[in-house]
């Protein structure tokens, strides 16, 4: 699953862009995937700026999109 | 804050706000609803406007303009530097105030303004779009409205939360790093562009001066191409190479959505305007006029709803925005897709071209007319470009 390294996050929106479930919350101050809809496509890793994502080994319950 | 208004815009960058302001002169009760504690801030911009982009809007003033710019100065991947012609003058600005004044004069009008209100998701009826959900305060607000204007940015979630198809594919998504730094040698009337892989594949990277030796300086790089080297790190290489004795005041990443325009910007209820549209010019990745015209057009389609109780007038947006800026963009985006094909020695060998011509002659025209005789294979794009 993809985990966020919070520290690193400027908060800028690109990830939110390109996230196809529509699963990334970015508040003023914070960053959060929802991780029920989330089906680790890795396109907020690949977008981010800043490297903020880390992909860690697939969950066994995700849907793979097509 | 009230609980119910004609219109509702969410998010307070130049788009939200010109969409207030020129709604509330329609005669509207709008309300704007702002994340961040402070209109203009983060700044997430490199912040090139050109003067005929904004006197629609907003007299240039001394006190939001940082520099004013004259010269453009490409260079290629070879380092052979093309000066090209430009006529007019751009400004570098400080988006910090310019906001601040776009948000003032939304005020001004009667628009009341709200910061540190998020909205979490858009309510419906019947289809139609008739509020949002705001968190604010500590409490989660619905707010109703006859009409939602989604000014939200990049990061845009409100057509999605009301079904439109607003995501940003991969290869038109510019993932951007940029800093504002101090004690750089810039010639403050030059905007500097860089081209090629080393610097930005599928961007390019921008040094614009902000006066008194600082300069924004960064680049976007297209999102299906920064899997392997992120944007944040072809700017540290950068700086480390051509500005190593620079202070970095600020750094912030951003995302620009350089996409093909979209075929709906509005449905029953709501209209998208700004990045949230992608109403970003898709070559340059300037978003900040297009917003302010989108904005404007918005903004009185909204008045005129309201007035006159007829939500089937709503498609004039649509209309208006496709007409205009819409085909102009939708041209910009196959022009996008030509040049994306460029690699370094293309780039190298047409700005070789242009360096030879006679100075008077080094046009951005001749620029163009360069790539296409330097590239014959690109001949056949171009003409589906100029004959679709
Ligand atoms: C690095 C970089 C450099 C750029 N350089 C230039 C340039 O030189 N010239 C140029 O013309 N353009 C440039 N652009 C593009 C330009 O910045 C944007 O096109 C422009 O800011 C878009 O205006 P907007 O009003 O649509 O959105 P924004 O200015 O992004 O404003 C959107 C607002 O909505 C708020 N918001 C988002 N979600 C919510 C929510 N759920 N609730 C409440 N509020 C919300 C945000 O906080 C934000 O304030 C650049 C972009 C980047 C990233
Ligand atoms: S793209 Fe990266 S820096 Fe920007 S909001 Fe997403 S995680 Fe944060
Ligand atoms: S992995 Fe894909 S679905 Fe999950 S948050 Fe990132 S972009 Fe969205």
């Amino acid at each position: 699953m993809i985990e966020i390294h919070e520290d690193k996050c400027d908060l800028c929106g690109c990830c939110v862009g390109v996230c196809p479930e529509n699963c990334i919350d970015l508040t003023e101050s914070r960053i959060s995937i929802e991780y029920d809809i989330c089906t680790d496509c890795r396109k907020c890793e690949w977008a981010c700026p800043f490297e903020v994502f880390e992909f860690k080994n697939q969950r066994a319950n995700v849907k793979v999109p097509a | 804050m009230k609980d119910s208004y004609d219109v509702v815009v969410v998010g307070g960058g130049p788009a939200g706000t010109t969409a207030a302001r020129f709604a509330a002169m329609g005669g509207a009760d709008v309300l704007v609803l702002e994340k961040d504690r402070e209109i203009g801030v983060p700044v997430r911009c490199g912040e090139a406007v050109d003067h005929e982009g904004i006197i629609e809007f907003i007299q240039p003033d001394k006190k939001f303009v940082a520099a004013e710019i004259r010269n453009f100065k490409l260079v290629a991947p070879d380092g052979t530097v093309v000066k090209p012609l430009i006529e007019g003058v751009g400004y570098v600005l400080d988006r910090r105030v310019f906001d601040y004044e776009l948000a003032r004069l939304a005020a001004d009008e009667g628009a009341e303004i709200v910061t540190k209100a998020y909205v979490d998701s858009v309510t419906r009826n019947n289809g139609r779009v008739d509020g949002v959900t705001v968190q604010y305060k500590g409490d989660r607000i619905r707010l109703k409205s006859k009409i939602v204007i989604g000014a939200d940015g990049v990061e845009s979630r409100v057509g999605r939360w009301a079904g439109m198809n607003t995501t940003v594919s991969m290869h038109d998504m510019e993932s951007a790093a940029q800093v504002t730094a101090a004690n750089v040698n810039v010639e403050d009337d030059t905007c500097l562009f860089y081209f090629g892989e080393k610097y930005a594949p599928g961007g390019y990277l921008w040094v614009f001066p902000k006066g008194n030796r600082t300069a924004n300086i960064g680049l976007a790089v297209a999102a299906d191409q920064s899997r392997k080297k992120h944007a944040l790190k072809f700017l540290e290489e950068f700086m480390e190479k051509k500005f190593p004795d620079a202070s970095v005041l600020s750094k912030l990443a951003g995302g620009v959505p350089c996409a093909e325009t979209l075929e709906e910007v509005s449905m029953p209820g709501l209209m998208l305007v700004g990045d949230a549209a992608h109403q970003v010019n898709p070559v340059s990745g300037g978003g900040i006029i297009s917003g302010m015209i989108a904005g404007k057009m918005a903004g009185k389609v909204a008045a005129d709803v309201v007035k006159k109780n007829d939500m089937s007038l709503l498609r004039d947006y649509d209309q208006e925005w496709q007409k205009s800026l819409g085909a102009r963009h939708h041209r910009y985006y196959k022009i996008k897709k030509v040049i994306y094909k460029f690699r370094d020695n293309d780039l190298n060998s047409i700005a070789a071209a242009m360096s030879k011509l006679p100075e008077s002659e080094q046009t951005l025209g001749a620029l163009f007319k360069q790539a296409v005789i330097k590239h014959p294979t690109l001949i056949v794009d171009v003409m589906k470009l100029f004959f679709s």
